[in-house]
């Protein structure tokens, strides 16, 4: 396997060096996954283009690299954390920060918001509240094949925890802002844990922002379990420099006719890699699974989808549009899994690209696996130009080719961001996209929070 | 107002148009008719600055500017309309957006102010009723999910918030029935002022019933071959195109 290169080797010396002030925060129970963890990193490694997997992008742009330090924060970082004050312009959400994957003492480690929904440090809340904890920590981020994960489960000690009780419904979504911040080139890690109880229901949006022009690696796990009834939605927004690498590993576990969406939008960043999963495990289960990305220059895209139909009668979506300019390129791998007495399954995915050059690149490729036999099932893959006749159409109203081709982008982009509920940050990414695709969006520039 | 001279023009070097001269004063209405493949569409098409057509002898002037200079944009807000045989779908643009960027380019183009939301949505209203569209096509993406006769409105529905000065309807008639005929042609006509000009383009009769032309025009293998008044197409309804090509044989 991978774990014996050289590039996985160097991430062993990371967790051995590192692990005695890694445990020597975090709470025994978390600290109890990270032997077994890490043996199965030592097996795995970092995955290559080997790995059937990640076989379109090219990790060692960002894991090939002498980071000088694990970062593991110290009272100094939190200061300036708290310095940090971020606050949201025009969405009205309860806001949460967190640096290089730690949750700084702003306002304390964990709040408590109307309806007894928690918020906070996932490493408080391990001490705080370890029946929550042990309940749900590790049992949905597994893999047999992404060394990734075990290594976040090796060395993760932080991250956001919310707890949504059963029948609390908030209103106002929460926002994590995740800020990447250093004067050195660092990989960092962060673990969120969210529980959604029985028919609850919650907004979560995340934010990935890097701050400072140096080389960035985040290697970021979500775990969250979204209880029967519930409605739950997670909408993600990168936008990171181009010397940033993210990437992301989303566990969605859902029960019993719960809904749940997510939706990656990525704006900016280097090499972006989604891993998103859902698990419909309960009957009339139902999952929206969009993604948006974005690239130009030398950026990598990769989105990654699982949905696993281990019961009967449920329904997926997968959604997934890019628009690639220069040399940028983009992936899309979406599987659907349907369990052999999963009957009744709805499961559709659709993925459409546009190449506004001929070196932009696209790769994509269903996956289905089937083993029953009642079910509809769809997929359908385009990669494209904009439409001549569409330009033409539009110029012969008087509307100049440039406008006419902004107009299509973002036409087509919006099919994605239609689909997020919430109205404020429906109208705050239609905007966003638009400067983006207009070429006026910079690094942090422009986002939802007004830093500083 | 539109001056065509020889103008010759194809596609990757298959030459289409052999040749055509044309005036269209202002406040008239022309009919360009004749068989399938004469070459009526492309003539359209280049009017409206197609750039895959290939324009390799003779001058369009309209207005005294040099037309085949200008993009399409610039024919668009100098007042030329192109009503489409095959309109296009645009999935993910809206028609109250479309149209709101169009006429607010337009009213740029001519000094004015952009409409305010309200106003645009009076306008809109206005117009919508012309064409008797449905409201909800307002909200839908451009021409998606439209049907034939839909689509065919909605040209002409544009058009009515463009008010263009020199409409070329390229085959609107085609895929209607009568009902729709008698809408799209009575909107064609209400927007009809003593100094803006159509060119009607058109395979039958029909459409001539309710949009009456001053000219009629029989183009055929890339050249007008003949050009009389309304009479023509009445003679052309009953008689079909052979005689035309009977004629032009003879003159060979």
């Amino acid at each position: 396997m991978n774990g014996k290169t050289e590039v996985s080797e160097f991430y062993s010396g990371l967790y051995t060096d590192n692990i005695k002030r890694i445990e020597a925060d975090s709470s025994p129970f978390i600290n109890s996954f990270r032997n077994e963890a890490f043996e199965k990193y030592t097996q795995l490694g970092v995955p290559t283009k080997k790995n059937e997997a990640y076989k379109y992008s090219n990790l060692d742009l960002f894991f090939k690299h002498d980071y000088k330090t694990y970062f593991i924060p110290d009272k100094s970082d939190f200061q300036k954390a708290e310095d940090f004050r971020c606050d949201v312009t025009d969405l009205d959400a309860h806001g949460v920060v967190l640096v290089n994957g730690f949750y700084p003492t702003i306002n304390g480690k964990l709040r408590e918001l109307p309806g007894r929904i928690i918020i906070g440090s996932l490493n408080e809340a391990a001490k705080k509240y370890p029946a929550l904890i042990e309940k749900h920590y590790g049992k949905y981020a597994k893999s047999e094949s992404d060394g990734l994960i075990h290594l976040n489960t090796a060395m993760a000690s932080d991250g956001v925890f919310i707890y949504v009780p059963n029948g609390a419904v908030l209103k106002k979504p929460v926002q994590v802002v995740n800020l990447v911040d250093s004067e050195e080139d660092t990989f960092s890690q962060h673990r969120n844990l969210i529980i959604v109880g029985e028919n609850a229901e919650f907004n979560l949006i995340i934010c990935d922002h890097t701050l400072s022009p140096r080389k960035f690696l985040t290697n970021a796990v979500s775990e969250i379990h979204v209880g029967e009834n519930s409605h739950f939605d997670i909408i993600r927004v990168q936008n990171e420099h181009n010397n940033a690498c993210k990437i992301t590993h989303t566990y969605i576990h859902q029960e019993k006719n719960s809904h749940a969406a997510s939706n990656n939008i990525t704006l900016h960043g280097g090499l972006v890699r989604n891993n998103t999963f859902h698990y419909l495990g309960g009957e009339g289960a139902e999952c929206n699974s969009y993604g948006l990305y974005l690239a130009d220059k030398w950026q990598h895209i990769d989105n990654f989808v699982n949905i696993d139909h281990a019961f009967p009668n449920c329904t997926s979506n997968q959604l997934f549009k890019g628009v690639l300019d220069e040399m940028s390129t983009g992936a899309f791998n979406g599987r659907i899994y349907v369990a052999p007495d999963a009957q009744g399954t709805l499961a559709y995915q659709k993925n459409n690209n546009i190449l506004l050059t001929d070196d932009a690149k696209m790769d994509t490729k269903p996956q289905l696996e089937i083993y029953a036999n009642d079910v509809k099932c769809s997929h359908g893959a385009t990669v494209g130009q904009l439409d001549d006749n569409a330009l033409f159409y539009m110029q012969s109203r008087g509307i100049d080719k440039r406008q006419a081709r902004l107009m299509l982008m973002f036409g087509f982009a919006h099919e994605v961001i239609q689909n997020i509920k919430v109205e404020a940050l429906r109208e705050r990414m239609d905007n966003l996209v638009m400067q983006r695709l207009k070429g006026e969006l910079s690094r942090c520039a422009s986002c939802m929070v007004k830093c500083g | 107002m539109l001056s065509i001279k020889n103008l010759k023009a194809g596609i990757d070097g298959k030459m289409i148009l052999k040749g055509i001269s044309l005036e269209v004063k202002a406040g008239e209405i022309h009919a360009i008719m004749g068989p399938n493949g004469s070459g009526k569409s492309t003539l359209a098409a280049v009017l409206a600055g197609r750039d895959f057509i290939e324009v390799t002898e003779g001058s369009v002037e309209y207005f005294g500017k040099n037309l085949l200079e200008m993009a399409p944009e610039d024919r668009s807000k100098e007042g030329i309309f192109l009503g489409f045989q095959y309109p296009i779908e645009i999935p993910g643009v809206s028609m109250v957006n479309f149209m709101k960027t169009a006429v607010n380019e337009h009213r740029k183009h001519n000094g004015l102010n952009p409409l305010s939301a309200s106003d645009f949505l009076k306008l809109m209203r206005e117009k919508k009723e012309l064409v008797e569209i449905d409201s909800k096509l307002a909200n839908r993406s451009v021409n998606e999910g439209f049907s034939g006769g839909e689509k065919k409105k909605n040209e002409i529905f544009q058009m009515a918030m463009l008010e263009p000065k020199l409409s070329i309807l390229d085959e609107t008639d085609s895929g209607l029935d009568i009902d729709a005929l008698r809408i799209v042609a009575n909107g064609v006509n209400k927007l009809k002022k003593p100094y803006n000009s159509t060119i009607v383009i058109t395979h039958y009769q029909r459409l001539l019933d309710y949009i009456v032309p001053d000219v009629v025009h029989v183009l055929f293998d890339g050249r007008i071959v003949k050009t009389a008044g309304k009479e023509l197409a009445f003679e052309l309804e009953e008689k079909g195109y052979d005689w035309i090509k009977k004629e032009v044989d003879n003159q060979n």
